[in-house]
């Protein structure tokens, strides 16, 4: 397993130019959601968590659509499966990689918010675990329906199809936990929200992990 | 054979008989049982929207173990089951979204509130289509079969979560109505109306399998010999 993510390291530097287009994406669609409400700071500053989250969800298409890009290429994919390496390793080596990349994504994007919705917090740690969290939630069934759609026709619609349902827990609970991060939680709700992410990320971890065999195999 | 045809009328006499159920039902619901105290008549599609909750899960659920059975045995009876089940269950969470919508309006002012129950049917209804849109992009039956039982496993697992998390965010939704918190008068076209839909369903996915399969099967057997040759 850490062979393939070292290799999607690998494959994700020698592509970097592709992670900064991804950001510059995500931060205009976080400019753009502010025209949606119009110059009120008030209410930028109300909805800076759900912004951050929609354009995080909307960037995370563009890099999980790519996961099985070069493995398309000359039947790599056949090749990796053939080592004597369990497809799981190859599952997780992946997941690991996308989860990593849209936590620098996340992570890149809360200055763009702090600045243009004036939404900053002290509580940076608190932050970085539900961002975290959140990408865990995103990448787990992201990458096994990645390796489903990147071998489909019309493969740069089926992804986000099948995933923005599913991962309606994974927005809400991060939304409402960065936005209690943000504008203060005198409840200690955050708490509740952070369970439900480690819940949601415990069973797909695990349950896409085992169902990755099935869909890579012929 | 096919799969699915050794009973051929029988879901024609399931149809027919979920017909008369819900014809009994609803002719109970709405004029001999009484308006209910508080809401008044808006409360009679009570009878058909309960029922097709119900049932809306029993299909999905059904959709699941297709699919769980399906990966252990690739049996292809299963898959058509499947999608059969997936097909019906967007179908009845379609009825469910409007039905709602319909009580809503003059109960609590709005067609749409962000209850629970309201949106995990609706996240239900794009999951699920979803899965239909990704059967229609695979030409690989075998492909198309695994990959949409793992995406119908992965989808169901999600409606619990789902559900708890919108709860915790908005909760305005009834209680849930069954047998046991009605009041008897209410009972008996609630529960016709119950097996009336639970009929129907079930014909209509043994129907759609029906199709799926023979679907399936024109899709596996080779072009015949004489195209083949002119091809060649």
């Amino acid at each position: 397993m850490i062979t393939a993510l070292r290799k999607e390291f690998l494959l994700q530097w020698r592509t970097r130019a592709q992670a900064v287009a991804v950001f510059v994406f995500g931060a205009t669609a976080l400019l753009l959601f502010s025209f949606a409400i119009g110059p009120n700071a008030a209410a930028l500053r109300q909805h800076a968590a759900g912004f951050l989250w929609l354009g995080l969800l909307l960037s995370s298409t563009l890099t999980l659509s790519e996961t099985f890009h070069a493995e398309m290429e000359n039947r790599a994919l056949e090749g990796l499966l053939l080592l004597p390496v369990s497809p799981r390793a190859l599952y997780y080596g992946k997941a690991v990689a996308n989860a990593l990349q849209l936590i620098l994504l996340g992570i890149a994007l809360v200055p763009v918010m702090v600045v243009l919705y004036d939404a900053g917090t002290t509580r940076i740690p608190m932050l970085l675990v539900v961002i975290a969290l959140g990408a865990a939630g995103i990448s787990a069934p992201g990458t096994l329906y990645s390796a489903m759609t990147s071998q489909a026709r019309a493969k740069q619609t089926l992804l986000p199809l099948l995933l923005f349902p599913l991962i309606v827990p994974v927005l809400l609970a991060s939304v409402k936990a960065t936005s209690l991060i943000i504008l203060g939680d005198p409840m200690g709700q955050a708490q509740a929200w952070i369970s439900l992410l480690l819940a949601f990320n415990g069973i797909y971890w695990s349950l896409c992990g085992l169902l990755f065999d099935r869909v890579v195999e012929d | 054979m096919l799969p699915n045809e050794r009973f051929p009328k029988l879901p024609y006499a399931l149809l027919a008989l979920g017909v008369l159920c819900l014809l009994a039902g609803s002719y109970l619901g709405l004029f001999v049982a009484p308006p209910e105290h508080f809401m008044g008549q808006v409360q009679r599609i009570m009878y058909v929207h309960v029922p097709t909750a119900w049932n809306d899960m029993l299909a999905f659920t059904f959709a699941f173990f297709s699919a769980v059975i399906f990966l252990f045995k690739s049996d292809f009876k299963w898959d058509a089951r499947m999608e059969a089940a997936i097909e019906v269950g967007i179908l009845f969470a379609f009825l469910l979204c409007c039905q709602g919508a319909i009580w809503a309006k003059p109960t609590w002012g709005v067609w749409w509130d962000w209850d629970p129950r309201l949106t995990t049917t609706a996240v239900l209804l794009f999951a699920f289509a979803g899965i239909l849109a990704l059967r229609r992009f695979v030409d690989d039956p075998v492909k198309r079969g695994v990959w949409s039982a793992v995406a119908t496993i992965i989808a169901y697992v999600d409606v619990p979560i789902v559900y708890f998390s919108v709860r915790w965010w908005n909760s305005l939704h009834q209680v849930q109505s069954s047998p046991s918190t009605v009041s008897s008068q209410f009972y008996l076209p609630l529960r016709l109306n119950a097996f009336g839909v639970l009929f129907l369903m079930t014909a209509f996915i043994m129907l759609r399998a029906r199709i799926a399969s023979r679907r399936l099967a024109s899709e596996l057997v080779p072009p015949p010999a004489d195209l083949a040759g002119e091809l060649a």
